[in-house]
């Protein structure tokens, strides 16, 4: 039997004693799988994200993640201005000793990833000054160049346009299919979860989720339980192919 | 779905203010050997001027006559008084102004990028405060240097643990709670040594705490020297040496950790060696404002935001400029000014000049 690059039991977190935020959350994930986790704002998708990621201890619930991983954060700004180089060099942390300073060998791996991305030649240039699709794209590049097995992504595409968004969602394929890495990803578009993810976790409640492959999941029925509106899986033709959406029936949102 | 790998190019326009700074860039790799030959050669300007000129030849030759063995001294063309002003009152001062100015500039850019946050300082968190008040306390029971050095760096770690948790303590976190935390400490630590000179003998200790509290290389010795070097030495070496670390720091507590980074150990380092620093520097020459505060962003101009290169050229840049403060608080008036009220008088017009750049730009991160 594979084991799961992730599985969690009964997790559960509460910042303030009895307050919880979720809890018998309980999933897996198979290595070279793309999980897609929804919810609305405030069910805890960033908590269990940064659970995930070992940034915060459970409260309660056994959490097994196997592999190293890597977080494309939200499109964030930097402090400081790095480079663009700078910014990818950084995937290099778990590979430079403590009090060491990274190599001619790290720099030609973070030059390598960016290349990968079609970013080589922005390499020197202020990370502020690109646009929200290259500034994704040299996070997904410092993920790569970390050598992680597991892709963590809070909301990738929100606040990029359509044609990025598009992109990162390509590339999400990509790193799972022909690079194996197993990927995770929030999300509050329901259909970009139809798209590319193979599984879904639906924090429906408290203590209500629905977890199992993409498609079945994602029913009308359980989305609108998930953000009280109407919302309807659309079948259509392209390119020869059937493809699948989800579109949301904003008609009297406001009162349903 | 296929599309090119390639993104698109459009990218954000960048601010005038941003092209200008751009414009200032030395370059990474040349700007910290010309801050060295700078300092170098303000070292040695310094150690020619003052109340009593030294030519340039006769530096020298004092100089290499204090650092070569007996043989191979030069002939000793110098008079009592000038190798006096150089060795005995200028080199110890100069040498206490570089340590001081270094420290205090490698340990405000090293706060700044620890707490993603460009308008904290040692002052604005509260340690000179700190260690201020540790000070006057040893003062008042006459502890010996080390027991002033221990009572300086103890206050001022605590200072700085203070502001900090202060500021942890707000759910929203961001830039407003930590400077608010270090003013909030920085207030309570001033009330301290307020009541602590209160209680003071006015006519032994009280002069005795307020001119150092003022900040003054005027009584430089070799003593203070040593006791100055090591910390800011050593602390700035460790400094040095997890420079890239900062870069790391500096992109937050989550992202770090995803990225294999223990911020928490690491983030408690580097306030141990700043405390250090900062507190060495209190002890031997009172509160220096403003000088950690201002001086990483010139290194930044020149250097870059890259912590690798930007760290030595804070410290460079540092020593520079509060040698060249120093220059100007004992030799443009006849009654020497203290170098504290000098900082104080620059810094606060470059630091709203700062503030106001920053807005412009759009500081939004927390």
């Amino acid at each position: 039997m594979i084991e799961p690059a992730i599985r969690f039991d009964n997790l559960g977190h509460a910042y303030r004693p009895g307050r919880w935020v979720f809890r018998h959350c309980s999933a897996q994930l198979e290595r070279g799988r793309v999980l897609a986790l929804l919810g609305p704002n405030g069910r805890g998708k960033t908590t269990l994200l940064r659970l995930l990621l070992g940034a915060m201890k459970a409260s309660e619930g056994s959490l097994v993640v196997q592999g190293r991983t890597a977080f494309v954060p939200q499109l964030f700004q930097v402090g400081f201005d790095y480079s663009v180089l700078d910014m990818v060099l950084m995937g290099r942390a778990r590979h430079i000793g403590l009090l060491s300073q990274p190599s001619a060998r790290d720099e030609a791996a973070a030059l390598a990833a960016l290349d990968r991305f079609g970013l080589a030649d922005l390499a020197r240039r202020p990370f502020h000054e690109l646009s929200g699709g290259q500034r994704q794209m040299t996070i997904f590049a410092r993920a790569l160049v970390s050598d992680a097995d597991i892709l963590i992504l809070d909301e990738p595409t929100s606040a990029l346009d359509l044609k990025n968004q598009a992109l990162v969602l390509d590339w999400i394929q990509r790193l799972a299919g022909s690079d194996g890495l197993t990927v995770l990803f929030s999300t509050h578009h329901p259909h970009h979860a139809l798209e590319v993810a193979d599984d879904a976790l639906l924090m429906l409640g408290e203590s209500d989720f629905a977890h199992g492959p993409a498609s079945t999941v994602l029913t009308e029925d359980n989305l609108h339980a998930l953000y009280g509106i109407p919302l309807r899986r659309l079948a259509f033709q392209h390119g020869g192919e059937t493809m699948e959406t989800v579109a949301a029936v904003w008609r009297n949102a406001a009162s349903a | 779905m296929t599309m090119s790998p390639n993104c698109g190019t459009e990218a954000l326009p960048t601010t005038p203010c941003c092209r200008g700074l751009a414009r200032l860039r030395i370059g990474g790799s040349a700007a910290v050997p010309l801050l060295a030959l700078t300092l170098l050669g303000c070292m040695l300007g310094s150690l020619c001027i003052g109340a009593y000129p030294v030519p340039l030849t006769d530096v020298g030759k004092i100089l290499l006559g204090l650092s070569l063995p007996e043989p191979l001294r030069p002939a000793a063309s110098w008079s009592d008084a000038e190798f006096a002003a150089v060795q005995v009152i200028r080199l110890p001062r100069i040498l206490l102004a570089v340590l001081a100015g270094g420290g205090l500039g490698i340990s405000g850019a090293a706060l700044q990028g620890m707490m993603r946050n460009p308008l904290v300082g040692p002052d604005l968190m509260g340690i000179s405060s700190g260690a201020a008040c540790g000070g006057i306390l040893a003062i008042l029971f006459d502890w010996p240097s080390w027991g002033l050095l221990a009572a300086a760096f103890s206050g001022g770690f605590l200072a700085l643990a203070s502001a900090w948790m202060l500021a942890r303590l707000s759910r929203g976190g961001g830039i407003l709670p930590l400077i608010l935390a270090g003013v909030v400490v920085a207030a309570f630590f001033t009330a301290v040594h307020g009541l602590i000179q209160y209680t003071a003998d006015p006519e032994n200790k009280l002069p005795t705490m307020v001119y150092w509290l003022i900040g003054s290389f005027a009584g430089a010795t070799p003593a203070k020297v040593d006791i100055l070097a090591p910390p800011v030495l050593i602390g700035g070496g460790m400094l040095l040496m997890l420079r890239w670390r900062i870069n790391l720091l500096s992109l937050g507590d989550l992202d770090a950790a995803s990225l294999g980074v223990r911020s928490a150990g690491l983030r408690w380092t580097i306030v141990a060696l700043v405390s250090l620093i900062v507190a060495a520097q209190v002890a031997v020459s009172g509160i220096v404002g403003w000088v950690g505060l201002i001086v990483p962003h010139f290194a930044r101009m020149l250097a870059g935001p890259d912590h690798r290169r930007l760290l030595p050229a804070a410290a460079l840049t540092g020593a520079i400029f509060l040698l060249i403060t120093d220059d100007i608080a004992r030799t443009v008036v006849t009654q020497e000014l203290p170098i504290g009220i000098l900082t104080a008088g620059l810094g606060t017009p470059i630091f709203a000049f700062l503030f106001w750049r920053l807005q412009a730009k759009g500081w939004s991160h927390d």
